[in-house]
């Protein structure tokens, strides 16, 4: 059995039919999350791994749970580093 | 090993998804969430692992986000084989084995069909090839437009005023380029949401400076010497100068690489049925062979009479799901898939949201807020029900009709709504049924309108 090491990639996808543009998670992470005019939010799928603590908890307060962070331990498929 | 067709116990054998993107990715990840432990590959024919294609034609086309930003996360371990950067090419029911364009071949006892969709692209013989006329559905293909786009073009040309159509004008006009936007019928959205909202978004267009033309369809498009785009030649007789156009009139399925293997497969999509097993030429379920996602064209339980295709994000990861479930379980533990249809779409500084299936509807109703201060919920109805509901810069009120939409509660529906009209008004909901595709038109169909309707649609009787 491999010991996994911790992600050191933050991932994270918004379920935008389910996002109500509540914002709790631009106060929390504000540079990861933003609105684009009034009620559009757009964000970093892959922001710096220093974000994890702010990201979490903005996934943590959105009131309809529609961010999803990375989970999974194992390398990229294409394992040559970020984004190949 | 099992026998060639006789797939081994649900939770062993070989289980081979075609198409790594959103569908593929989350159907892998829910294979191992049902306790499949037997091999898992994944084949995808870009060199990218997964990401997610929304963004590509609003935050990265207007450069507020670059393409290695939008990868997908991985939401648990799936111990599986990536053959990225390898497409399929061929498909082998009886000898249970997926073909690959470098000739591999890769053995399965259960497939997974998830290769969705691509931009059509346009005609050659009418300037197709000529630098500078893009499509927009991969990476790569944004990457390409963004470039383009950065040389500074006098005028971009939008052919097609769908959903895609109108989120690259908008980026466009973000940018501060000019654009013309082409549209084959009477208004942007139209054959996705009536002409009476249509009319609301040619508003949005036109206020952001978009050149609007309204049925009116490209000819041809011109190039100079050297094989750059230079003009296109509309339909009215008018030339537009561009140097840029981005050709969005809508998405065939990518089934090429199923011809001959027996299934129900066209432009349109794979036919399924609604436990996602796939359908063979004969009308029969093939055994061990599903489909998911953009590609999938099944029975729909609320909205009876037709195959469904959802081009929508929350399709290809709830019909992933459901794939998987039914793949790692016997039949009669198969579940069925009947998500209510939703998708949004952001342009102009618009939120735009729908639940349940406008293009279906006969009327349509102003429930809450006003057509012209672009904040308001539009109430589709069909022969007294009510089947849709789409909230522009109201992201906060759709799950109150998603609940209405799936009681099959009447139309026009009784809301008591205190920013409604004191009266609703159903009207027209002005859909014009498409009749096929025509090779020189702009078809606004695009990757989140529900199309590939059977040929006697329900709201044609």
């Amino acid at each position: 059995m491999i010991t996994q090491a911790p992600p050191e990639t933050l991932r994270l996808v918004v379920d935008l039919n389910r996002c109500q543009s509540y914002g709790q998670c631009v106060y929390a992470a504000p540079a990861v999350f933003r609105f684009h005019g009034e009620e559009s939010l757009e964000y970093d799928y892959a922001p710096d791994a220093g974000a994890r603590r702010e990201v979490a908890r903005a996934a943590a307060a959105c009131p309809v749970q529609a961010i999803t962070l990375s989970g999974a331990t194992e390398p990229s498929p294409l394992s040559s580093g970020r984004d190949q | 090993m099992t026998a060639a067709g006789a797939p081994g116990p649900a939770g062993a054998g070989r289980i081979v998804v075609v198409g790594a993107s959103l569908a593929g990715l989350r159907a892998a990840e829910a294979l191992r969430d049902e306790g499949f432990t037997g091999e898992l590959s994944l084949i995808g024919d870009e060199p990218h692992e997964p990401y997610d294609r929304p963004p590509l034609s609003k935050a990265v086309l207007s450069g507020r986000l670059t393409t290695d930003r939008i990868t997908l996360p991985r939401v648990r371990n799936i111990d599986a084989r990536w053959l990225l950067g390898t497409a399929a090419t061929g498909l082998d029911i009886p000898g249970r084995q997926v073909v690959l364009a470098d000739g591999r071949r890769v053995d399965f006892d259960r497939l997974l069909i998830a290769t969705g969709t691509r931009a059509r692209p346009w005609p050659a013989a009418a300037g197709g090839g000529l630098a500078g006329v893009h499509t927009l559905r991969g990476r790569d293909d944004a990457d390409r437009l963004r470039a383009a786009l950065a040389t500074g073009p006098r005028r971009v040309l939008v052919i097609g005023g769908g959903f895609t159509g109108g989120e690259v004008a908008s980026g466009c006009r973000e940018l501060g380029l000019e654009v013309t936007v082409v549209q084959r019928g009477a208004a942007p959205l139209a054959s996705a949401l009536g002409g009476v909202l249509g009319r609301a978004a040619a508003d949005w267009h036109r206020a952001a400076g978009v050149d609007l033309r309204l049925n009116t369809t490209v000819r041809a498009l011109d190039g100079d010497a050297h094989g750059r785009l230079r003009r296109a030649r509309l339909s009215d007789g008018t030339v537009v100068d561009a140097e840029v156009a981005v050709v969005a009139t809508g998405a065939p399925a990518n089934t090429e690489w199923l011809t001959g293997s027996g299934l129900a497969a066209d432009h349109r999509g794979v036919a399924c049925d609604s436990s996602c097993r796939a359908l063979g030429t004969d009308g029969a379920t093939v055994e061990g062979v599903f489909v998911a996602g953009d590609i999938a064209r099944w029975p729909h339980p609320l909205f009876p009479g037709q195959l469904l295709r959802l081009d929508h994000w929350d399709n290809a990861v709830a019909q992933a799901r459901t794939a998987a479930h039914n793949m790692a379980h016997a039949r009669l533990d198969h579940r069925v898939h009947q998500p209510l249809p939703a998708f949004w779409s952001n342009q102009f500084g618009v939120n735009l949201k729908s639940v349940g299936l406008p293009h279906l509807a006969d009327q349509v109703a102003v429930t809450q807020g006003a057509l012209d201060e672009r904040r308001f919920v539009a109430a589709y109805g069909l022969r007294g029900r009510l089947v849709a509901a789409v909230a522009v810069d109201s992201p906060r009120v759709l799950d109150g009709y998603a609940a209405l939409i799936e009681a099959r509660a009447p139309f026009p529906p009784v809301l008591n709504a205190p920013d409604g009209p004191a009266q609703l008004q159903p009207v027209d909901a002005e859909f014009t049924r498409p009749t096929g595709y025509a090779p020189d038109g702009a078809h606004d169909h695009d990757t989140r309108t529900p199309a590939a309707a059977v040929s006697t649609p329900m709201a044609h009787p």
